[in-house]
């Protein structure tokens, strides 16, 4: 099952290009790609324009598409959604850029309020087709507020679609199904990922709404989005090592959420660990793990566990290393899961 | 433009006073007669229609309804100033402005009956969603005229809010914003005093809100709100000067809000009946009909229309909100987002089996609270 917008033709290009590239180049192509599409699409935030953003993903936008199309704000991310908003009301697509995970706070009435809300308050009158884009998550070593994982108060929000892509290829697919949909998209992109490199082809869609199964397995599947995606790739590694196929699912899509892909991927092993960064209490971990008991119960031999960040507030630089879960954290867990009851 | 020219005047721009006599102005010239009388019947119906919505809230038809009785100047004023092309942003207590847009009255006040939380289309009529969170709609106008500016439409937006509203950080955004980008939008605060019962010496220190725009770089101007002539020169003024590329700009009305802030509101815990008092002799309504019968331009003849016709829209007011509307549960999953998720298809199916198995009444709608709201 997904929400479909991968019928739409995500480029004008005359031939498919494919390409090896960083995830931080793969969301600037989806830019690029997607300002020279639709007329309609103006990117905007702080630092977006000369500066290219603090993460360069808006590298070299302003001087191809002119200040019209890619263009610096004040410092004020209320002012930055709360115009977006009011461009969606006008017909535009607007996609901003907030600059850090806890820096997008201050847009959080507007997000809550506003974008998640008008198109149901006009009864579909007013559509919000715009796309927030939020460097997430931890990983990198930054200071207080650059590290937080926030996606559980998005995912609580109704009528707003959450996604995090986890490969180059999914950065770029996913971006551009994001500013083509009608509804408003928080688009939470892995820092920790930013510079790692795969292949590209701009005629390959993905679907808000889906799920992806990034590496196959028999024994146990983990289920991860974002950074924890290549941590759930690492640990299955590691487990194959150890004489344990491990599945891994990119859940990709926090909200709508692949229950048909997740649960059959489940039922498939009998046996799940959900791992994010996020503080565990209250979280899309939590909300995943509930929704995997409720389907797959009886397929399951042992309880589903998850690894999370601890609940606390995130760690400092260097602590780091000891809040995030990590390979040993997740093996540990995948090694509580009844498998003696299997001898 | 000379840092002096942004600054407003020390008094307010006021071109009716109180007892009906025109005072001449350098830089606003007095509406002409025809377009006072549309004002002056627009006040007869804002004041009816402000009556008879708390007479629905007392009848518990509506949940609730913020008045703005003794501020139909503004309303009146604010629909009046844009062209049918332009539009309008409007708060919660806007609902006198919204009607005279053009919208059904029993449309503008579906927020406040409880069956949905818009009731009116948007585009027919060019007025956005009104909005219940403070200063919120200011940076929507201010993004809606810099994508009108974008495409290279003349589309002016006006702004409504209230004195309260300037002391939240939307307020700062949208102005900053407004001015940087330098866009179409007419900001226009309804200065009543009071923020539900915090009054205006709590919200701010400044000379006057108007006072505010020069830290932004526009120009700010003081209007007496119970005046509707000055109303509508002074935001024609601001209109005009958006039109013609010259930015955005800030008008504040100085106005008094009669009634209390809802109906679930105490205003004498808070507030004098002296001070409320003083304010009778400034009404709008008997300004304007003091100036226009002494020129000639009214009679009882046509004060008597006018008040017939208010009278239908207020009998149609009745009507309309004394009938429930068949609702449909459906409508809670419809417009979420555009594509129906899995999870709300499951989720209205759930609900569906409810009412087919007679748990839930399909028809029946639940009372409406009306008291100790906002």
């Amino acid at each position: 099952m997904t929400i479909a917008h991968d019928d739409i033709r995500l480029t004008d290009r005359s031939e498919r290009e494919v390409a090896t590239l960083s995830m931080a180049a793969a969301l600037n192509l989806a830019l690029a790609d997607a300002i020279e599409h639709d007329p309609d699409v103006v990117v905007f935030g702080e630092d977006v324009g000369a500066l290219g953003g603090v993460f360069r993903i808006t590298d070299g936008l302003t001087a191809r598409f002119g200040e019209d199309r890619c263009f610096d704000t004040p410092l004020a991310e209320s002012g930055i959604v709360g115009t977006a908003v009011g461009m969606a009301m006008n017909g535009m697509r607007p996609v901003v850029e907030l600059q850090f995970d806890a820096f997008a706070l201050p847009a959080f009435e507007q997000v809550v309020s506003h974008v998640a809300k008008l198109g149901n308050r006009t009864r579909g009158g007013m559509r919000m087709p715009m796309v927030i884009r939020i460097p997430f998550g931890g990983g990198i070593g930054g200071v207080e507020h650059h590290c937080d994982s926030s996606e559980a108060y998005y995912a609580h929000t109704p009528g707003l679609t959450v996604v995090s892509p986890s490969t180059p290829q999914d950065a770029y697919s996913l971006l551009r199904a994001a500013i083509a949909s009608p509804d408003p998209v928080i688009f939470l992109e892995p820092k920790k990922l930013y510079w790692t490199k795969g292949e590209v082809d701009t005629t390959v869609t993905a679907a808000l709404g889906s799920a992806r199964i990034a590496r196959d397995g028999t024994d146990v599947t983990l289920l991860a989005y974002g950074a924890s995606v290549a941590l759930a790739l690492e640990v299955a590694d590691a487990a194959a090592a150890e004489g344990r196929s491990v599945q891994v699912v990119d859940v990709r899509s926090l909200s709508p959420f692949d229950d048909a892909t997740v649960t059959a991927a489940v039922r498939s092993t009998g046996r799940a660990v959900v791992i994010a960064e996020a503080p565990g209490y209250a979280s899309v971990a939590s909300e995943i793990q509930a929704r995997v008991f409720e389907r797959c119960f009886e397929f399951l031999a042992a309880p589903v566990r998850k690894v999370t960040g601890f609940d606390v507030p995130y760690a400092p630089p260097k602590l780091e290393h000891w809040y995030l879960p990590d390979v040993d954290r997740v093996l540990d867990a995948i090694d509580t899961l009844h498998w003696d009851e299997d001898a | 433009m000379l840092h002096a020219d942004l600054l407003p005047r020390d008094t307010t721009v006021r071109l009716i006073d109180e007892n009906g006599t025109v005072v001449a102005d350098a830089h606003y010239a007095l509406p002409d007669t025809d377009t006072l009388v549309r004002a002056y019947r627009g006040l007869v119906e804002g004041r009816r229609i402000n009556d008879q919505a708390g007479a629905l809230v007392r009848q518990g038809r509506l949940a609730v309804y913020p008045s703005s009785h003794g501020q139909e100047a503004c309303q009146v004023g604010a629909s009046m100033a844009i062209g049918d092309a332009d539009w309008l942003f409007p708060t919660y207590r806007d609902s006198v402005a919204v009607i005279a847009r053009g919208v059904e009255p029993a449309d503008a006040l579906v927020l406040l009956k409880g069956d949905w939380h818009s009731g009116y289309d948007v585009r027919a009529h060019r007025v956005a969603p009104q909005t219940t969170p403070l200063a919120t709609q200011l940076l929507h106008a201010v993004g809606f005229a810099q994508a009108a500016k974008h495409r290279g439409e003349d589309t002016v937006v006006l702004a409504l809010c209230g004195d309260g509203a300037t002391s939240e950080g939307d307020f700062h955004e949208a102005m900053n914003f407004a001015a940087v980008f330098h866009v179409p939008v007419v900001f226009f605060v309804q200065n009543n005093e009071f923020a539900i019962s915090v009054p205006l010496s709590r919200q701010t220190a400044a000379p006057s809100l108007a006072h505010k725009a020069i830290g932004y770089g526009m120009p700010g101007q003081r209007v007496d709100g119970n005046d509707v002539a000055a109303v509508l020169a002074v935001l024609g003024a601001a209109v005009d000067r958006a039109r013609s590329g010259g930015g955005p700009s800030l008008v504040e009305a100085h106005t008094y809000r009669m009634q209390a802030h809802t109906n679930a509101d105490d205003d004498t815990r808070y507030r004098e009946r002296e001070e409320v008092q003083a304010w009778v002799a400034r009404d709008p309504l008997v300004r304007l009909r003091a100036h226009l019968t002494g020129i000639g331009a009214l009679d009882d003849e046509v004060d008597a229309q006018f008040a017939a016709g208010a009278e239908t829209i207020a009998a149609a007011m009745r009507a309309a909100l004394n009938t429930d509307t068949d609702l449909d549960p459906e409508d809670l999953f419809r417009f979420v987002t555009e594509t129906r998720s899995p999870q709300l298809e499951e989720q209205w199916t759930l609900l569906r089996g409810e009412i087919e198995r007679g748990q839930l009444d399909a028809t029946q709608t639940a009372p409406i609270a009306t008291g100790g709201h906002r």
